[in-house]
């Protein structure tokens, strides 16, 4: 089947732009190293949307999109990460990891001062590691191996590891692990430290103002330590929450820019049309959201392995990646997606083929009832943004047909994380789940029998316990040889197809929507997660 | 009586009236939303995509959750007594401090919302008591209809489209220009600018509401004898309306207005959405979906004062306008 890829994506949205008239998108927002270097203009505000308005403006115990979207521009973290998630130095300027994977070695980046003014040092990185390790809600499984941070000088640092971590070195971004300035967090709960709503940090912009339900205002940093950047003098953060209104702020020019699909997907062939409005979709390799049914294994019908064979033969994921999704999805039938090095792209979806569900509906001893119905059951779905609300009506009209009633019922955030993770009276759900930059920290969690922790958001929902799938899952978060580590996430992506406690449907792609007067704002795999140094402004 | 003597009464009435309403309003909220499934945590943990039991652990003992209830009670109710309302999990900051920020928001808008709808709703009640029947009378009930039975939202929304978005005249959104650093008259008329359109949205509602009701009530006293008599001793026809009738018809409006008082603060936390003001509706809807329960409550409580003060004012007022009440 044609899939299309990111690339194809840009260069399928370029086309269809020019044909509507307008200049197809221009590579100003081109990969870093290929711009002109005395192309780009100093000066300027910068108008950001920013929904739903974060807690905290720190990412150290709060992982909300948000926040980490905002916190990344004060903050920094040792690293950032190219388009294929190499490492990049941020405050780190070298590294490197003894052949054990048990040692990581930091050189810092010299002559880096806090917005405060007093100097950055290795103190604060081992600090903030620890830190991370304490209180941050995916710190805690990161960090787990960490037994000390060594500072031999001012500007090493060392990360002393009880077992190997292959993927700490791709969780060093600013926004997943910030680094904090020790001074300030030192003494006194760092949960109610104030400089989390009035941010102190090392990089290219500094806390100005945050008016509750409105803005949050960021001035440029004179004295950042990448002299001259950053290029724009102000960086404002507004809070729009009805979706109406953002898309006529992007519009009149109010907005300039907005990440994670700003507007509704049914409004961004309208607003694409308009000559000063593009789209981007690279940016999002931290995220990799995954729309999925997660089903519940202690439900005495869903724990018969063919009732969910059958369930996954009667729904098409085309119409999920077209119809439910407007076609910005990539078919996922595995929970590695397909933008990561470890996806296995010999597994295909299971094919829709209604006939063979009702055969295997058949076999397990649920034949249709005199009015035609096999069963019933309730759907739950996450109301976050509107997807999985059109995915879950469309499951219920797919069952119609192989004979199962699925009454679809709303609930609100708090309250359906509640009835899924810790009262667990479901049936079966639709779900996003980010699957992150790595399968150990984003993938684990959600089948790992020694994760199924009730009372925890996004953990292991349908209550799956496979010996198999637990031995590959350990021993892949341990391998540091790429080529077994990708073998073993291949085995298990294999023992979950089969097995199928989640049924796996597509990868929503992202999308950042700009106004043509800013340029890269994505220069890297953090997409607006990063920090906006190298963001500047035409006329 | 006189006139002081009778304000007393009504004030020393409504302050016997007041506290037990507000200590009642506040346990029974508490509970009320206690009912309400998953909290702060749930929340913060759905928004962030990820947790562990220890995260979570951490939020709810800072937050103060991992309390029993009753003691949460206490606890609320002993903040209270040091007149704190509290701490807001989902805002990081006290909760007096946050309604306070939002509090002149709201107060502007329903202040020119309510003036626009008045005059506005007033003056076409007038002019279809006058001639009623007759084609002014019909013209403007058809357009009083439409006004009270269109969503606010959908109205809003379309004057977002043809003022900000086509016209480009005013601004799509916000209180005022952020980062603009305004002052004095450039700055009120920014705020101006700014409040005209979620105002008007607001207003439109009400517009219907009280061009309804002042046109029942006029054609009601226009009946009575004292009308008649003004009638005869030769008075213009628009004197007899504006002096006699209007004055007349305006207490069933008063006591409507001092309803639509407190409903106003939480009804307009739709107007407030779609403009993106920053107000109280908007904080106590925001406050729901993130259990919130503090500031939930701290809104609710200041609305239920609200709701008295304005009580107290719509008593006062109507002594006045109608010196047989008391």
């Amino acid at each position: 089947m044609a899939r299309l890829t990111r690339r194809e994506f840009l260069i399928a949205t370029g086309a269809a732009a020019a044909t509507a008239g307008v200049p197809a998108l221009s590579r100003a927002q081109g990969a870093p190293g290929t711009r002109g270097a005395g192309a780009r203009k100093p000066g300027g505000t910068l108008n950001v949307l920013i929904n739903p308005e974060p807690p905290v403006l720190v990412s150290i115990f709060q992982t909300t999109g948000p926040t980490l979207a905002v916190s990344s521009k004060v903050l920094e973290g040792l690293l950032a990460y190219d388009f294929d998630m190499r490492p990049t130095p941020q405050l780190a300027t070298a590294w490197s990891i003894s052949p054990d994977g048990l040692r990581y070695t930091f050189k810092l980046r010299p002559n880096v001062r806090w917005h405060d003014g007093q100097p950055f040092t290795a103190a604060d990185v081992a600090f903030s590691i620890d830190l991370l390790k304490a209180i941050h809600p995916r710190g805690h499984s990161t960090f787990a191996n960490v037994t000390k941070v060594e500072t031999p000088d001012p500007h090493t640092a060392i990360i002393q590891l009880s077992k190997p971590a292959p993927f700490l070195l791709k969780a060093l971004s600013a926004g997943e692990s910030p680094i904090v300035p020790r001074h300030l967090y030192a003494s006194g709960d760092p949960l109610s430290n104030p400089h989390n709503n009035v941010p102190v940090g090392t990089g290219p912009f500094r806390f100005k103002s945050w008016t509750r339900g409105a803005s949050i205002v960021y001035e440029r940093n004179p004295d950042y330590w990448d002299a001259g950047k950053p290029y724009i003098d102000a960086l404002v953060y507004k809070v729009i929450p009805d979706p109406a209104a953002r898309s006529a702020a992007f519009e009149t020019g109010a907005l300039d820019l907005g990440g994670e699909n700003p507007v509704p997907l049914t409004d961004l062939p309208r607003l694409t049309k308009l000559p000063h409005l593009v789209t981007e979709t690279r940016g999002y390799r931290f995220l990799e959201p995954l729309s999925e049914i997660d089903f519940n294994l202690d439900h005495p019908i869903l724990k018969d392995q063919r009732v969910r064979q059958a369930i996954a033969h009667a729904i098409n994921p085309q119409i999920v990646q077209k119809t439910v999704a407007y076609g910005f999805a990539d078919l996922s039938p595995t929970p590695i997606t397909p933008a990561s090095p470890y996806h296995d792209a010999q597994l295909a979806p299971y094919a829709f083929d209604p006939h063979a569900a009702e055969a295997l509906l058949d076999a397990a001893g649920k034949p249709r009832g005199a009015d035609g119905v096999r069963f019933r059951l309730t759907h739950d779905y996450l109301p976050y943004g509107d997807m999985y609300q059109r995915q879950s009506d469309y499951v219920k009209s797919a069952l119609a047909r192989v004979g199962i009633d699925v009454t679809v019922r709303s609930q609100d955030l708090p309250s359906f994380l509640k009835r899924v993770y810790t009262d667990r009276q479901f049936d079966f759900t639709s779900i996003g789940v980010n699957t992150l930059f790595d399968p150990a920290v984003g993938v684990q969690r959600l089948y790992w029998s020694k994760n199924f922790r009730p009372g925890v958001p996004f953990s292991n929902a349908p209550h799956y316990s496979s010996p198999q799938a637990d031995r590959l899952l350990e021993a892949a978060s341990v391998e540091l040889d790429e080529s077994r580590r990708t073998d073993l996430y291949k085995q298990f992506q294999q023992t979950v197809y089969r097995d199928l406690p989640i049924l796996n449907l597509v990868a929503p792609r992202m999308v950042t929507l700009a106004n043509r007067r800013v340029h890269d704002h994505t220069v890297s795999a953090q997409g607006l997660e990063g920090n906006f140094a190298d963001v500047w402004l035409s006329a | 009586m006189d006139r002081r003597a009778r304000w007393q009464t009504i004030l020393r009435r409504t302050a016997w009236q007041a506290l037990p309403t507000v200590v009642g309003i506040v346990v029974l909220n508490f509970f009320l939303l206690k009912l309400m499934p998953g909290d702060a945590a749930d929340v913060i943990a759905g928004e962030s995509g990820s947790a562990t039991k220890e995260s979570m652990a951490l939020l709810r003992a800072k937050f103060g959750l991992d309390q029993p209830l009753p003691v949460q009670l206490w606890n609320y109710l002993e903040h209270l007594a040091h007149f704190s309302l509290g701490y807001s999990p989902r805002y990081d900051m006290p909760v007096m401090q946050l309604i306070l920020s939002r509090l002149p928001n709201t107060l502007l808008l329903m202040g020119v919302a309510l003036s626009l709808a008045l005059v506005v709703g007033v003056a076409l009640g007038a002019v279809m008591a006058h001639w009623a029947g007759k084609w002014p009378d019909r013209v403007l009930s058809v357009l009083a209809l439409l006004f009270y039975s269109t969503p606010g939202f959908w109205i809003g929304l379309l004057a977002i489209i043809l003022f900000a978005v086509r016209l480009g005249w005013l601004p799509s959104g916000g209180n005022a220009t952020i980062g603009a650093n305004l002052h004095g008259l450039a700055y009120a008329a920014d705020v101006a600018k700014h409040v005209l359109l979620p105002a008007a949205t607001l207003a439109t509602f009400f517009v219907a509401i009280y061009a309804r009701i002042t046109r029942a009530a006029m054609i009601e006293v226009q009946r009575l004898d004292f009308v008649r008599t003004a009638q005869a001793k030769g008075l213009h026809p628009w004197r007899v309306t504006v002096r006699h009738v209007l004055r007349n018809a305006l207490m069933p409006l008063t006591t409507l207005v001092g309803l639509h008082f407190g409903t106003l603060l939480g009804g307009a936390a739709v107007t407030e959405t779609v403009f993106n003001w920053p107000g109280l509706g908007r904080l106590a809807l925001d406050a729901v979906l993130a259990r919130d329960f503090s500031v939930l409550l701290g809104v609710l409580l200041l609305s239920s004062l609200l709701v008295i003060a304005a009580n107290v004012v719509v008593d006062l007022l109507q002594a006045w306008l109608d010196p047989r009440v008391s």
